[in-house]
């Protein structure tokens, strides 16, 4: 049903996280997109913004539905991934790369123990 | 003649205008002047007629087929009632009328207030909101108003379950809450638990379809209430299915406190492409002081006064006080979906109980025999959809997931719904509700033959038969074939063609 890279770490909204030293890049999973159907729309969040664990902070639209994305961690969203405004079919065509949606600056006691390893994301899944 | 404006026949044929009389063009400034004439279809009588009967032709509706649109009760509207409120009295007056010329509209309008309330449980109904979620805002914003007047102001969250209609967050974030969603519970109802987890200190409200869209009845929902309520918040009924359990059981009944009706859902009449609709609300004693000003209202007849209605009572417009939240609406409300939609309830009177019984068992009947084809028919098709709740009973919709035919053949919820449409019926509601993966959502209404469930179940099998790549590329005979939905939405295209910017 998807693809879950071993690398990264998930949350049970489908999100992706990806640690990349003091920063983590968010998106939503290879089973996620398959699921929403073709993205037609993101509404990106402002950068700069503080947000916390589990906060609503930007949506997918599909001609199926909208979704919520949700912050894996909390933090200071530092990049926001502009170019999904004009070819939001990146997030279907490559979830985990070009579809990438936002970084978020993290403190340096981030807990990660809240979010599912690629073996538990894929379980629930049904994988 | 894809549009009314490709008419272009003999200037000023098609409309008149009076010569202009403006006498002074210097004061318009030059920059918002026209710079040429609007370009106004030019089409003879004839031509007009023909074009707009053409298009109907084209159009699909439930005096065409059958319309097994789910959640929203699109069902047979009576011819009576378009007799009634095609009456004189009806629909040729004028709402700033004096109240001693309209008794006739004003005394329908307290009818329906009182049996609508009646209906419901509750003690006061204003007729003014003009759609559902119209219905939800009012009644949300007379919470609010509830909660400010304890001094209770720091409410701030509104739950509402994962199965809900969107107009219910969308209607309480409007008024300025927080949504919590709360999951449903493995067998799709609400999950107690999770919500005595949510509750606290700060719940306004909660919003709750029951049934819920799954087509399941909330067995928990006393239990829900009494959670809500020793929490301090309101309960809020979203009566978008209220077909299902009218004359049977009641909100007021179930712990609710406000509650919103789809005259143009429960109560018959044309809609849909958002509108015409009628939203009203009803609330418990303690909320009416809070309601949309004004409301129908009656005394008795005094000495020398017209007689309306011949019933001995006035009828007038009642100001609801200074603590109303205003007026939700221009005018008081739809009054010809209201006419409509009394014109269905007297119809039916107490028989309306009936309503909701036939609504359930045709909703029952397709389901079990849409899912318990014949062996003969079984042993065609390609591959079942799973049922959308482990339920063994429904209310007056059932959903089903055509994910294990996605997984055998690649055909989508959508295909079949598109499908469908080929074989004469409407699409039934498709990726609603989301909890439901690749969700249909069938609701037949009371009104349709047990013929024409056998039908859509027999045609609905013989779609389940056929070869994917038939379904995946319907449909095939109407007047428009598979939109590209996703081009669409990604390229919106928001200013007729024809019309060239100056």
């Amino acid at each position: 049903m998807g693809d879950v890279p071993e690398e990264l770490k998930y949350t049970e909204e489908h999100e992706w996280v990806r640690v990349e030293g003091d920063e983590v890049s968010i998106g939503i999973t290879d089973f996620a997109q398959n699921a929403l159907t073709e993205v037609v729309w993101v509404e990106l969040p402002e950068t700069d913004i503080e947000v916390s664990a589990m906060e609503s902070f930007a949506s997918v639209e599909s001609v199926k539905s909208v979704s919520e994305i949700y912050a894996p961690v909390p933090g200071t969203i530092t990049e926001v991934n502009h170019s999904l405004e004009d070819s939001p079919e990146q997030i279907n065509e490559d979830p985990y790369g070009s579809g990438w949606i936002c970084k978020i600056k993290v403190g340096p006691d981030l807990d990660m123990s809240g979010l599912l390893d690629a073996g538990s994301y894929s379980k629930l899944i049904g994988e | 003649m894809s549009t009314v404006f490709d008419f272009n026949g003999a200037s000023g044929s098609g409309w008149s205008q009076p010569d202009s009389n403006f006498q002074n063009p210097d004061a318009v400034p030059e920059s918002l002047r026209r710079k040429r004439l609007p370009g106004w279809p030019r089409a003879s009588e004839p031509e007009l007629v023909r074009h707009y009967t053409l298009l109907s032709q084209k159009t699909f509706g439930i005096d065409t087929g059958f319309y097994p649109l789910g959640s929203c009760t699109m069902k047979h509207n009576p011819r009576v009632n378009e007799r009634i409120v095609q009456l004189p009295g009806i629909d040729r007056i004028h709402p700033l009328q004096d109240s001693s010329q309209v008794q006739g509209l004003l005394a329908i309008y307290y009818e329906m207030q009182e049996m609508l309330a009646i209906c419901s449980g509750m003690d006061a109904v204003t007729l003014q909101p003009v759609a559902g979620a119209q219905g939800e805002f009012t009644a949300i914003r007379c919470i609010q108003e509830y909660h400010r007047s304890r001094g209770d102001d720091h409410r701030d969250k509104v739950i509402v379950p994962d199965s809900a209609h969107g107009t219910n967050p969308a209607s309480a974030s409007m008024c300025g809450y927080q949504i919590i969603e709360i999951p449903s519970a493995s067998d799709g109802r609400l999950d107690i638990d999770a919500l005595r987890a949510a509750v606290g200190d700060d719940t306004a409200a909660m919003m709750i379809t029951n049934p819920s869209t799954m087509g399941l009845f909330e067995t928990n929902i006393a239990e829900a209430s009494k959670i809500v309520h020793e929490a301090g918040g309101q309960m809020y009924y979203d009566g978008a299915n209220f077909n299902a359990i009218i004359g049977k059981t009641d909100p007021g009944r179930m712990g609710f406190d406000a509650v919103h009706y789809n005259l143009h859902k429960t109560f018959s009449q044309p809609h849909g492409g958002g509108g015409p609709g009628s939203g009203p609300i009803g609330v418990k004693d303690h909320l009416s002081e809070f309601l949309p000003t004004p409301i129908a209202s009656r005394r008795e007849s005094q000495e020398g006064e017209p007689n309306g209605v011949g019933d001995g009572f006035y009828y007038f417009w009642q100001d609801v006080g200074d603590n109303s939240i205003g007026k939700v609406q221009q005018w008081n409300g739809n009054a010809g979906a209201v006419v409509r939609a009394w014109a269905f309830y007297r119809r039916y009177g107490r028989d309306l109980e009936r309503m909701s019984e036939h609504a359930v068992l045709s909703s029952n009947y397709l389901r079990h025999k849409i899912m318990n084809p014949e062996p003969d028919v079984a042993a065609k098709i390609n591959c079942m959809p799973s049922e959308g709740s482990e339920a063994s009973l429904v209310m007056h919709e059932f959903t089903l997931s055509m994910s294990p035919v996605k997984e055998v053949n690649g055909v989508t919820g959508k295909d079949v719904a598109k499908r469908l449409l080929d074989y004469g019926y409407m699409s039934p509601t498709l990726y609603f509700p989301q909890i439901v993966p690749e969700c249909l959502m069938i609701e037949p209404t009371e009104t349709e033959s047990k013929e024409v469930l056998d039908k859509f179940a027999a045609d609905f099998h013989a779609v389940l038969s056929e070869d994917p790549e038939i379904l995946t590329t319907a449909p095939h005979t109407t007047p428009v074939k598979r939109v590209d939905e996703v081009w669409a939405a990604r390229n919106l295209i928001l200013r007729h063609p024809g019309i060239e910017e100056d």
